[in-house]
Parts: structure tokens; sequence; C-alpha cells
């Protein structure tokens, strides 16, 4: 219903203070997912975590992995020299720009610690749900 | 230039900017567009006039910064002309029009379920634990037969149909037109799980709904809009509506703005016309045109389904339940002057019809003294905000109840009475893609479900108490009720005798 939530319960997590006033108030947090918006339709993309990310194979500096036991696609910051590579690579525009004095490429994580991730959390209307794959290491085989 | 009128706004917006982080989630979730971003100053502001007090930015604000409370601005107290007298008549003094209003009758009229109290047992009769033994709420609705035969054990005799409930609690007529496709859908869901029924209100039964029809009670109103022959078999009962509580005597008019796509297919009406009820049945301006009504929608559904008729609760209403009964109806449905609205004049609202409890007591004794009683089954409706309510209700008379307002709160409805202009924010009333959307069908069944299931729990509980092991053991006997602060005319009118006695 468009009231990006999940963008705020996403930043929030993914900020320094992890406090919902303070984060916001003290830091830039960047929302890793974007609700996009056409009419009344409206639905949050985020990083889709692909069998072969394109972001992965466009990073220059190894800083992009996907995990073989999850699946999941990290994007280490540490390693990322904010060339953006990635992002003009991703075909959903999931990547993003963290604020700050050295900026790097930052994309959904799936909340690495949390249960159920902060935006699914956030969601009021549960457009946003998670879903498991049962066997992630089988669909990575196939992908391969 | 027209005279400048002082008009206050009726809600304060308050902001706590220590706690706003300007994510614009108020502003997105206004309807009324009362909350706005300004870039230059990087704040958030508020129209503090546009806001109707519903609630919603307060509830999805992620930090609590927002308060919205009745405006402490008032105009000079007086005793006679309340604020909201003078908002109205300042009101109507720019436009010339009629006050609207949605939702149930909002003055401070008694309420009679306040002043009328349980018994328990208590020595001298054991009560009973509902969670170790059985308790049954399921109740059959329809005309039942003077007497039945029963031959090994088997029924022999031919019932007029009945309708099994699983709980006497029902959702009332709330319309695919009034109340978004959303809603519906959500009253329908709950009632195939809960095995009770909803109704779909006089605007048709949407073509996705048809999956429900176990469930579905379907109205035949004034405005006939939606009925035709799989409409009328679709349905469990057949409803004539004859009036409303929160409206008794006037009509009903779906904006031609609210008439559109879907709601114009269902109500099959062409798109953008205004849908008009008339205020009259105009084929039914006596008993015996009622009658004639009846036995033509007995005819078309092969008197396979009971026809209920429902009326609101006025002054003769106890003569008139008695000619339905006598005019073939099998179901009597009573709206009492608290029932909700989408949308109602305020003034008719707020002042025409008498309360449920009185016309439900009235009803169910005067069947009972002509002896035409087991002739049709009663609904009442109109106010019920809990299970004491609703067993009260059956103790006074009732089989079961309809719930209207309360269904709307358990999706979401805070009753900030705007029903009427198309605009919800909880998605309820309004037929706003943008809007509808905020409700989801799924979490709008859960929290129906919930509450019919508390409600029945409570009910079962209280039952357990009286010492009684079924709803139809408690029908009807008011002995089970005393009156507290009531004169002896109210007394005598609930047939309920005083506390102490």
């Amino acid at each position: 219903m468009a009231c990006r939530l999940c963008e705020v319960g996403c930043k929030v997590e993914h900020s320094e203070h992890k406090h919902v006033i303070k984060s916001f108030k003290r830091e830039k947090p960047v929302a890793r997912l974007l609700v996009e918006e056409s009419g009344p339709l409206s639905f949050a993309t985020q990083c889709r975590h692909c069998d072969e990310p394109a972001c992965m194979f466009g990073c220059i500096t190894g800083a992009i992995t996907k995990d073989p036991e999850t699946g999941i696609v990290n994007l280490n910051a540490e390693k990322c020299i904010g060339c953006w590579t990635c992002i003009l690579m991703c075909p959903y525009g999931s990547i993003t720009r963290t604020n700050g004095a050295r900026p790097t490429a930052a994309k959904c994580d799936m909340c690495p610690g949390r249960e159920v991730p902060a935006c699914v959390e956030a969601c009021p209307n549960r457009a946003l749900v998670l879903m498991e794959d049962e066997e992630p290491a089988v669909a990575l085989e196939d992908a391969a | 230039m027209a005279l400048a009128c002082f008009k206050l706004p009726e809600f304060l917006v308050e902001r706590d900017y220590d706690k706003c982080i300007n994510c614009r989630v108020c502003e997105r979730q206004c309807g009324w567009e009362v909350h706005s971003y300004d870039e230059e100053v990087d704040k958030m502001f508020a129209d503090t006039e546009k806001c109707v007090g519903c609630q919603r930015c307060a509830v999805m604000c992620p930090t609590g910064a927002l308060v919205i409370s009745p405006h402490p601005g008032r105009y000079r107290e007086h005793g006679n002309w309340t604020q909201e007298h003078l908002r109205d008549a300042i009101r109507q003094s720019e436009t010339g029009g009629v006050v609207l209003a949605g939702s149930g009758n909002d003055k401070d009229y008694p309420v009679y379920w306040d002043k009328l109290l349980l018994n328990a047992s208590q020595v001298t009769n054991p009560s009973i634990d509902p969670l170790r033994e059985p308790m049954e709420l399921r109740t059959y609705l329809g005309a039942k037969p003077e007497s039945i035969e029963v031959r090994d054990g088997k029924l022999v005799s031919q019932l007029p149909p009945q309708v099994q409930v699983e709980t006497p609690i029902l959702f009332s007529a709330l319309s695919y037109g009034a109340i978004s496709f959303q809603a519906q859908e959500a009253l329908a869901r709950a009632a195939a799980e809960l095995g009770i029924l909803y109704n779909t209100g006089e605007g048709g039964l949407h073509h996705d709904l048809y999956r429900y029809r176990g469930n579905t009670i379907v109205q035949v109103a004034s405005g006939r809009f939606g009925v035709d022959p799989d409409y009328l078999n679709a349905a469990r009962i057949v409803e004539i509506k004859i009036g409303q509580g929160a409206k008794p005597g006037i009509g009903g008019h779906l904006p031609g703005e609210k008439v559109v796509g879907e709601v114009s297919v269902t109500r099959m009406i062409p798109a953008g016309t205004d849908a008009i009820s008339p205020a009259p049945q105009h084929d039914i301006y006596s008993i015996e045109d009622l009658s004639m009504l009846i036995y033509a929608l007995k005819e078309a559904t092969n008197y396979q389904k009971p026809v209920s008729v429902k009326i609101a609760a006025v002054h003769n209403v106890a003569a008139i339940a008695t000619g339905m009964v006598r005019a073939g109806a099998d179901i009597i449905a009573l709206d009492g002057f608290r029932g909700g609205t989408g949308a109602a004049p305020k003034i008719i609202r707020d002042n025409v019809g008498i309360p449920i409890e009185f016309a439900l007591a009235a009803v169910d004794t005067r069947l009972r003294q002509e002896g035409i009683r087991n002739r049709a089954s009663i609904i009442a409706g109109g106010g019920f905000r809990n299970s004491a309510d609703v067993i009260k209700a059956i103790a006074l008379g009732a089989d079961a109840v309809y719930i209207g307002t309360a269904a709307l709160v358990a999706m979401g409805c805070t009753l900030c009475q705007k029903c009427y202009t198309g605009i919800c924010n909880w998605g309820i009333t309004t037929q706003n893609p943008y809007l509808a959307k905020r409700l989801n069908p799924e979490i709008a069944t859960e929290r129906l479900v919930n509450l019919v299931t508390g409600w029945s729990h409570e009910i079962k509980e209280m039952l357990g108490g009286l010492g009684v092991n079924s709803i139809e053991s408690l029908r009807g006997n008011r002995l089970h009720l005393r009156g507290i602060g009531l004169t002896h005319g109210e007394l005598e009118t609930l047939g309920v005798r005083m506390v102490g006695q």
C-alpha cells in the first residue's frame, strides 16, 4: 500500500544505532529496498539473490559473493571501492549507494542474525512475506 | 465575498518533532491530505482542519510522533447549543445541504444492555464448565412447525428450510459499493470459516464471492440491485430489506462516482449512474403486498430457502412484525436505532427509530402472545458491542444477532463516521483502489474470525454460569435477566424483573 514502512525498517536495521529515531536523526541511513509505484500498484523491489548474479560477475574487486549454503548474495563493503559497476549490472535496480565519507554499494543482505528480515517485519499489511526455497543448494547446482 | 464564519477544526494534529523522522508515512497514509512534507525546511506539516480523527497516521507512525485529539479550541460552552449543534448549523448555513453521517447513532441515548444484568448459578443449581463439558452455540434459523413427528428415533415430519449456524452471531448487511470488495471478501471468508453467515446488503453478489454461497444471505431491497435467479439461488437466506435502523423510512443513495467497474457490473446498473434505493419498496404498500413478494421469492428459490424480512425498529414494531410473520416471513430481522450505515442524513440517524432492546422484547412478546413465535426466527441488530450484549439479546428472545459495526471495527474501523465520503483510510468504505488495497482480506478475515471466536468463548462461559448448556435453552428466558435503574414501564416492556426480585 506504498506506506514505505519496509524502507524505514530496512534503514534502521542497516544503521549504526539501530534505533528508529536516533538512526534517522544522527545518520543518513539508506534503504536497501525500494518501493516502486505505478498508479495504485506498488511493490517493494529488493535483491532477488539471483542464481547467476550479474552484479557479482561485474564486480572488479570480488566484493560480491554468493553464499553456496544459503544462496544469499552478499556485498563486502570493506572490499567495495565504489565503482558502481554492480549498480549498472543489476537488472532489477536493487543496489544502492551509502552516504558518508566513503560511499560504497549497498544491497539486501537478508538481515543476518534476524529470523525475519526487517522489511518483512515492518510491513503492516503482509505484502512482504518471507518464503524460503526448500533446497537452495539444489537450485544453485541446477543453475550452475 | 461571503461572510467569513469561524469554523473550528474538530481535531488537533500534534507532532513531536523530536520524534518525527520525516519518513512521510503519515503523508502517504492520509487520504484526507492532512500531512505534507516541505523540502525547503525539511519538515512535516499538518493541515489540522482536514483531519477527521481516524487515527490511521498515529497508528502507522513508526516513531509514535503523532497524537490526534479533539481540538481544544472550542466555541463558548453552552448547555443547549453543543459544539456539534453549532458546527452543523454553520456548515448548513454555508451549503444549504443536509448534514450526512456514517456509522450509527452516536448520541447519548440510554443503552439498555448496560441496564440488564445476567444471573449465575449458586448452590442450588450447578454451573457448568464449558472447557470440560459440552456447550452448544449452534442454532437453526427458519420457521419451525407446530409439532414434529418422530418415528424410530428419526424425524418424519417435513421441516421448513432450516439454516444451521455454529454461533448465533452473523455479519449484517454491508453492500459491495458501500464497502470495498476486499472488505466484503473478508466477511465472506470469515463467515465460511466460522460456519455463520454474511449478508450482501443490497449491492448484488460479486461473481468471485459465489464460492461462499453456503454462507451468504442475499438482500432484495427497494433498488433491486443485482437481483436475478442466480443471485437468489446462491444464498442460504433471502432477505427483503424494508428498512435500516440507522435511517428508518428513507432509502439509500450510492453516488455515481462509487458505481465504477465491478460495482456497476455487480449492481447490474450502468457505470457512473447513481444507485438510488427508493424509500419504500414500490411494490409493497401493505402486508398483502409483502406476502406477494415473499412468496415470489420462495417460488423463485423453489421453497428451499427461508425468506427474511428486515425492518428498522420503530414505534409499532410488534404489530408490524406479526403482520410480517403472517405474510410468510421465516425470519424477522430487527435493526435498532444504533445500527450503522454507510451514509444517512445525520438528523435521521440521530432522531428516528427506537432501541433494539425494546423492539426485540416487544416483538418476541407479541409473537408469543399470538402463538406464532415458532413461525419465524428473530435476528436482532443495531449496536451490539460485545458478547454480553449478544447473550442478553438471546435471553430477550433473539435467535441470533447481526453485527455490522463490530465487524468493521475488527477490520480496522475507528468510527470516524466519514463512510459517506468514499474516503476511508482503513480501506473499508471506499472504492478508491489506492485506499482499498490497504485492507488485506487475509488479515481482515483472521481478525473477524478472532472476534467472533472470542465472543463465542465468552458466551459459553456466561451460559455455563447460568447453568445451561446450549444457547437454545437460554432463548427468550428473561428470568435470566434483571433490570437495574429502570422504571416500571421499562421493566414491563422488556419483560424483565428488577434486580433483587
